[in-house]
């Protein structure tokens, strides 16, 4: 399929470029330096229990903490008693959900979200509608986007909690987070975001945007996986969540288990880092991303990019190669991590349901390929993907009856296809 | 997913690629899967009126590396055959040959399917040849 086959280099790499390049980063970001530097002590000397109140390791713990806690709440505009540290986002979002959902059930057991939301937060609702819940999930514009005015006049007096995500992981796209914020503090609802991709890459305020609950995690900040972060908001309303779990009443009651000090302390040093680097990040990131979306447009035919331009994480580019299948794509750019929307990638074999609630057929869920450019991306890097990817995708339409077909002017929604029950 | 090396070679250097002329007499065109799927196979073979001997194969597939080795192999399997012994490849020799894991079997069966589909087209354009062969067609057996 390529010359450069699966050793990665041949020797002709253009300078500045090393194999494999790392295109992946809303699966994940390889820590900055400066986090894994500031962890560190916390793992050797500095080893004390946060919660041991008595000695001068349990007081170096609790201060190390603190510090992340300040660091982490003015990132998004909070407070630091508004910041409870969680095992990850995933977590974040239970306890957020399940949280809201047991406390304020009195009122009400109405939850809304969206059809394009994380696993984590959509799996929750599943769960909670076991539990007695009545669960809204609203459909998404074909740019990825939330309709108000449905928003607006899906809740109800018995709603409880809406969570809408801040930034998509797939797609990328940017949820019009203040106008919901502002809507649900109108109708009286609480507001939960998860905003694990937003952090760190565009503005996050809680107090512009009426939030009330926001998941964070570290991970895909460039800090360390296994940390993540719940914005509980303490005035103007006060909100309040119920344990989901138990066990020494730390972090006030609302998640007991000892400190994982030393990934806090990263997630604050992350925090630190993009506090004073978005800016200028964010614009590169986004130089970055339309040079490769530009490189690909010019040289490749019917490719189709998925979700809203507009409204978009400056690192991610989720585009469609059409006729040519995400899997085989990812084996011939085998030297570049990217994924893909196709069923052949997924482990259930099901194509990608954010795709698939754009409106978008199948088929254009099994071409897409997502890109997450990073800090420790280069052009260079860039320029190297671009050129192996038109490569790789001409061979595979030369394989490809589907862009024969097309070429020869015949409408393939018209073929009366021969398929076998899978 | 670790990919056997077999089918890493059937990707890198897919054999009998093209097209045949599917209104030529003897051409045979299979085309089977669905773009919803994520697969679809098509598959050709120039039949020999006379001998019913495959003396040419082409395919050209939409679908995972896999699939690509799948349809790759058939052709290369099929070529030199007559059309009944084509009809004895199954789907467990394609996945012995590519050391298939069990969640991309499906696309050595629609390999298979493919095989059928373009000599069961064949076979329509050559009545007399249907008549004579086996009714193993119909019911196709694993050899």
């Amino acid at each position: 399929m390529s010359g450069n086959g699966h050793n990665g280099s041949d020797g002709n790499l253009p300078a500045g470029v090393k194999l494999p390049i790392y295109l992946d980063n809303h699966a994940t970001t390889p820590m900055d330096p400066r986090v894994l530097e500031a962890m560190l002590p916390y793992f050797t000397d500095r080893f004390g229990n946060a919660a041991s109140r008595n000695h001068q390791f349990g007081w170096e713990a609790e201060a190390a903490v603190e510090t992340a806690r300040e660091q982490i709440a003015k990132l998004i505009g909070a407070t630091p008693k508004e910041i409870i540290f969680t095992s990850g986002a995933t977590e974040s979002d239970n306890l957020a959900i399940k949280g809201a959902a047991e406390m304020y059930k009195q009122k009400g057991n109405h939850i809304i979200t969206a059809v394009t939301e994380h696993k984590a937060v959509l799996d929750t609702c599943k769960r909670l509608e076991k539990y007695g819940s009545k669960v809204t999930y609203m459909p998404v514009k074909p740019d990825g986007l939330v309709d108000l005015d449905q928003l607006n006049d899906a809740i109800t007096d018995k709603t409880v909690l809406v969570t809408i995500m801040a930034a998509n992981n797939e797609i990328g796209v940017l949820q019009p987070v203040e106008e919901i914020g502002k809507l649900c503090r109108q109708r009286g609802v609480l507001f939960h975001s998860d905003a694990v991709q937003a952090l760190g890459k565009v503005p996050l305020d809680v107090n512009k945007m009426n939030l009330d609950l926001v998941s964070l995690t570290a991970h895909k900040l460039y800090g360390p996986k296994g940390c993540g972060a719940l914005y509980v908001r303490r005035k103007n309303p006060r909100v309040q969540i119920s344990a989901i779990i138990d066990g020494g009443g730390h972090e006030r009651g609302m998640r007991s288990g000892t400190l994982n000090v030393p990934g806090i302390v990263g997630f604050g040093k992350a925090c630190q880092i993009a506090q004073e680097e978005m800016p200028e990040e964010s614009r590169r990131l986004a130089r970055l991303r339309d040079r490769l979306r530009d490189k690909l447009a010019a040289q490749l035919d019917e490719t189709f990019i998925n979700g809203s331009m507009e409204h978009r994480l400056p690192g991610n580019l989720n585009m469609s190669f059409l006729y040519v299948e995400g899997e085989s794509l990812l084996m011939g750019i085998n030297d570049v991590a990217v994924s893909s929307g196709s069923a052949c990638t997924s482990a259930t074999l099901e194509p990608s349901y954010v795709l698939k609630s754009l409106g978008l057929g199948d088929d254009v869920a099994h071409s897409s390929i997502r890109f997450g450019i990073g800090r420790f991306n280069t052009e260079a890097e860039i320029d190297y993907v671009a050129g192996r990817l038109v490569e790789v995708v001409s061979k595979l339409r030369e394989l490809s009856p589907l862009y024969e077909m097309v070429k020869e002017g015949i409408d393939l929604k018209k073929i009366q296809w021969q398929a076998e029950a899978h | 997913m670790a990919y056997s090396n077999k089918v890493l070679d059937h990707y890198t250097n897919p054999r009998n690629v093209g097209t045949l002329d599917k209104s030529s007499a003897d051409v045979g065109t299979g085309l089977v899967g669905a773009p919803e799927c994520g697969d679809v196979m098509r598959l050709q073979i120039k039949v020999n009126p006379e001998t019913h001997v495959i003396e040419d194969a082409k395919f050209k597939t939409f679908g995972c590396g896999s699939a690509i080795a799948s349809s790759s192999l058939a052709t290369e399997w099929i070529q030199g055959k007559t059309v009944e012994d084509a009809l004895k490849i199954s789907n467990t020799d394609i996945v012995k040959e590519l050391s298939l894991p069990p969640v991309k079997i499906h696309c050595s069966v629609l390999a298979e399917d493919a095989i059928r589909a373009a000599i069961g087209d064949w076979k329509k354009k050559h009545p007399q040849a249907e008549a004579a062969a086996m009714p193993a067609a119909e019911t196709p057996t694993t050899a």
